[in-house]
């Protein structure tokens, strides 16, 4: 018997029509644990590095967590995978929700799309019986509207529905996959969906989810929920309201938006309004949500409310979470009914809620400059919000602007010429970022935003505050039921880092102190990855209930594959290795490994070239980034490394050092 | 002078789990922890389907109640209800805790047995049933008191077994399930 995982994926090929329940070989399980790492090993194995995103040749995964389906609290993620039309690069969006669950209760660990529908399908997937069925009749229909229907006329209230709206269909290249309260939005998977013509895909289970050894699962899953009961009435002092609880945030809980407003950048991430946040809007933004907000919700098995139900005046009714609750109100430099009212039709759409805004807002400043000009907008209203609306439905129908602006701000600026390049100046691997300005470097952030694989620095951060604390004694009151730490190092760190003075940024964390607390934030996201933890009660967070000294129990007694810290780590930093040599195959290299050239205004261009090989050293990697052909024979990919000599990829530890050439050929790959 | 003779007084615990379905927040983490409370062995596998515990969970209607398994029943009702409550409609018979031929609700989804919330009925007991010790949001909340009652009202409920029994026969007839156990039983005698 398999346990916690069914054992079984369904690969579906879209192009025949042909569906297959596929057993998994349970050494791939304990190799790679679940999730995002074996998603990646197909990625791998299967689609050659030259293929093209839209293409039949890419795969677009659905993967559970290894826990998924467990009582283990949070393990409810669904780890979509593929590779993105944007970045070119690998994609591993991830959402939230009931549908892994739901996917491992009809007896399946994945579902494995290949190939391309000839005609607009969904897929209804209810334990034995798969169906690929015409969706003709849903074309054009929103997101949450194509999950409505599909329930009625399958007559399942009970089924969980993941599905594009118009952006999907369209190829918007920031098109999301909805799936209630959640989403799986970056980089483009929803364009990946939509190329396959594959307009949901609703699940149905009543199977069981297996547990190797119970008691002991159970006692460990009851000290998790102790612990975020603990942690809940013992909000952390100190750090802003959205870290001082757990939560993937619990932004639909929280009206005090001071720091978002005051630190974070409006418009097309550029101005910074200090002084933005009183009472007057304060008290306005909180009657706005409370006014529309009916409950704050869940996903499956979490206590934490990060989501909230909001229905706004003459609209349908949706789901809102995390920080697409600001990301709109600040592109437009406008307010939270805006945001609010404009994040239904996005959701209905299915985009991407920090691409969408970012991109109208760079429109917007083009036109402003005269690089767009009036009759590139033939028919756009004259006020900010008005003309936000009527991008969004240029962008999702590919009509006129939108469909240059569908391609987001880096493709689009390419398009654009005239110095537009300029403008988009906010993205990692020509992938939109949050919109933060800061002043002084963080060495620790400069690497998470260099080398963190998925391109969001929300999903490589959390564990170490991310500035330091003002006085001494704070720091040792902090440190005091800091168990959660792999080692007692991170501490002493965490004392010594002041906030101005020699021990402060950029000098102090020095490299060692930098790569460690960078090695330990991403280690435990790529653990939840596999495993399909919410980041929000555990990697994006401080003192998490979730942590490297109970996390490999939770896989031994889950699973029955033998697990401690150590090999969990090795799991962690083999999949985190994998990922790049995937990336590495289609061209990354560390030319394309910088942050946005104007995130911080203090930059010292020496110190980051010797932390950035400081830490590449660190991973096993040579100066180029590329995993060396040691460290990957170590990690038991020695098949990788046999790849990468077989296509001259520089693999060995002196490449990168000596060739000036290669890191000068710095134009990027297209 | 008369004297009347009292029945003998008999207290009996009374458990009630509040239901504030104004707290829910649509996890189905009580599902989740029933089913694997219930599991043999115990905590072996999870399975919502298999819960003496439902989430009625609509959010883009805004419903969320939390429904038990109640008794099993033969036979559907004459008529069935819908409840309209603050606007808001819901389904035929939501709110019944049978376990009943008209619907799938309260049954194994394999064998179609029915299913009784026991409010965890274990030995030692525990403080509380195991869905209310998951429900963090405090929609589920418990408590027991003792009543005094008289000695004849107490009616011996039928155990999980004889209601198990009950809908084979209602389903096969009595013949057939007397038959199959005495096939059963030389099989493993």
């Amino acid at each position: 018997m398999r346990y916690a995982e069914t054992g079984f994926n369904l690969e579906v090929d879209l192009t025949r029509g042909n569906v297959e329940r596929v057993a998994t070989d349970p050494a791939l399980t304990e190799t790679y644990l679940g999730g995002l790492g074996t998603n990646a090993k197909i990625l791998w194995d299967r689609v050659p590095p030259e293929a093209d995103p839209f293409s039949e040749e890419n795969l677009l995964i659905f993967g559970t967590g290894l826990l998924c389906g467990t009582p283990a609290t949070g393990a409810n993620r669904t780890i979509v995978s593929t590779f993105s039309p944007q970045t070119q690069l690998m994609a591993f969006s991830m959402m939230g929700g009931f549908w892994a669950p739901e996917l491992k209760f009809a007896g399946y660990d994945k579902v494995v799309l290949r190939g391309r529908s000839p005609d607009l399908v969904y897929l209804w997937i209810h334990n034995d019986r798969v169906e690929i069925r015409d969706a003709s009749h849903l074309a054009g229909k929103g997101s949450l509207e194509t999950a409505e229907q599909i329930r009625r006329e399958l007559k399942e209230p009970k089924a969980q529905v993941a599905s594009i709206g118009l952006a999907g269909e369209n190829r918007v290249l920031f098109a999301s996959i909805e799936q209630g309260r959640s989403s799986a939005s970056r980089a483009g998977i929803g364009a990946v969906m939509g190329d396959k013509r594959v307009k949901a895909i609703a699940v149905r289970g009543t199977k069981d989810v297996n547990i190797a050894r119970p008691e002991p699962f159970l006692e460990l899953c009851k000290e998790v929920l102790a612990y975020i009961q603990w942690r809940e009435d013992h909000p952390i002092k100190g750090v802003i309201p959205i870290l001082a609880v757990l939560g993937s945030p619990q932004e639909m809980a929280i009206h005090d938006e001071k720091w978002h407003t005051e630190n974070f950048s409006w418009g097309n991430a550029r101005v910074r309004r200090r002084d933005f946040w009183n009472d007057e809007i304060a008290k306005q933004w909180t009657d706005t949500l409370e006014g529309s907000r009916s409950r704050l919700i869940s996903c499956y098995n979490c206590p934490l409310r990060c989501g909230g139900t909001l229905s706004l005046p003459g609209l349908q009714t949706y789901m809102m979470k995390c920080f697409s609750k600001l990301t709109y109100t600040m592109a437009a430099f406008s307010d939270l009914e805006f945001g609010l009212t404009i994040a239904q039709k996005a959701t209905e759409y299915g985009v991407d809620g920090y691409t969408a805004p970012q991109t109208m807002a760079f429109a917007l400043e083009l036109l402003e400059n005269g690089i767009l000009t009036e009759k590139d907008f033939p028919g756009m209203p004259e006020d900010t919000e008005g003309r936000f609306f009527w991008l969004l439905d240029r962008i999702v129908r590919r009509e006129g602007i939108g469909d240059v602006l569908a391609d987001g701000t880096h493709w689009a600026a390419k398009k654009i010429g005239k110095g537009a390049e300029a403008y988009a100046h906010n993205n990692i691997k020509k992938h939109e970022q949050l919109p933060l300005k800061l002043g002084m470097l963080n060495p620790v952030y400069y690497l998470m935003y260099c080398t963190g694989e998925k391109i969001n620095i929300t999903q490589i951060e959390g564990q170490f505050p991310q500035a330091a604390f003002p006085k001494r004694e704070h720091r040792e009151k902090f440190v005091k039921d800091w168990f959660q730490v792999p080692d007692e190092k991170f501490k002493r760190y965490f004392l010594e880092w002041e906030p101005r003075g020699e021990k402060s940024n950029p000098n102090y964390p020095d490299a060692q102190a930098a790569c460690d607390i960078v090695d330990w934030q991403e280690r435990m996201h790529y653990i939840d990855d596999a495993l399909g933890i919410c980041a929000g009660v555990s990697s994006f967070h401080l003192k998490p209930p979730y942590h490297i000294h109970n996390l490999p129990k939770f896989v031994t007694a889950g699973t029955g594959i033998q697990m401690d810290e150590e090999a969990l780590t090795a799991v962690a930093n083999r999949n985190r290795n994998l990922i790049r040599a995937i990336n590495i195959r289609r061209g990354m290299r560390r030319k394309d490994e910088k942050p946005p050239e104007d995130h911080w205004k203090k930059r010292f261009p020496e110190l980051e070239s010797d932390l950035l090989s400081a830490y590449y050293r660190y991973k096993g990697w040579n100066l180029q980034g590329i995993p060396t052909h040691g460290s990957l024979k170590k990690l038991g990919l020695g098949y990788v490394s046999e790849d990468f000599a077989k296509r001259g990829i520089p693999a060995d530890d002196d490449a990168g050092e000596a060739s000036p050439a290669e890191a000068a050929a710095g134009e990027e790959t297209t | 002078m008369e004297t009347t003779v009292q029945a003998p007084k008999k207290t009996k615990i009374i458990k009630t789990i509040h239901i504030n379905v104004d707290e829910c927040n649509g996890c189905r983490a009580c599902e989740m922890i029933c089913s694997a409370f219930h599991a043999e062995p115990k905590y072996s596998s999870s399975n919502p389907a298999r819960s003496r515990i439902r989430v009625i969970r609509d959010p883009m209607r805004d419903l969320y109640i939390p429904v038990y398994a109640g008794e099993y029943t033969p036979a559907e009702c004459a008529g069935r209800d819908r409840y309209t409550i603050d606007g808001k409609a819901y389904d035929e018979c939501a709110f019944c805790r049978a376990s009943c031929p008209s619907r799938a609700e309260f049954k194994e989804p394999d064998s179609g047995l029915p299913l009784k919330c026991d409010m965890c009925e274990s030995d030692p007991p525990l403080d509380q049933p195991m869905c209310v010790e998951w429900c963090l949001t405090d929609a589920l909340t418990y408590e027991e008191r003792e009543e005094e009652v008289e000695a004849e009202e107490e009616e011996e409920a039928m155990d999980e077994m004889e209601a198990g029994l009950e809908s084979l026969v209602s389903r096969f007839g009595l013949k057939k399930v007397m038959d199959g156990l005495a096939r059963m039983s030389k099989r493993n005698p």
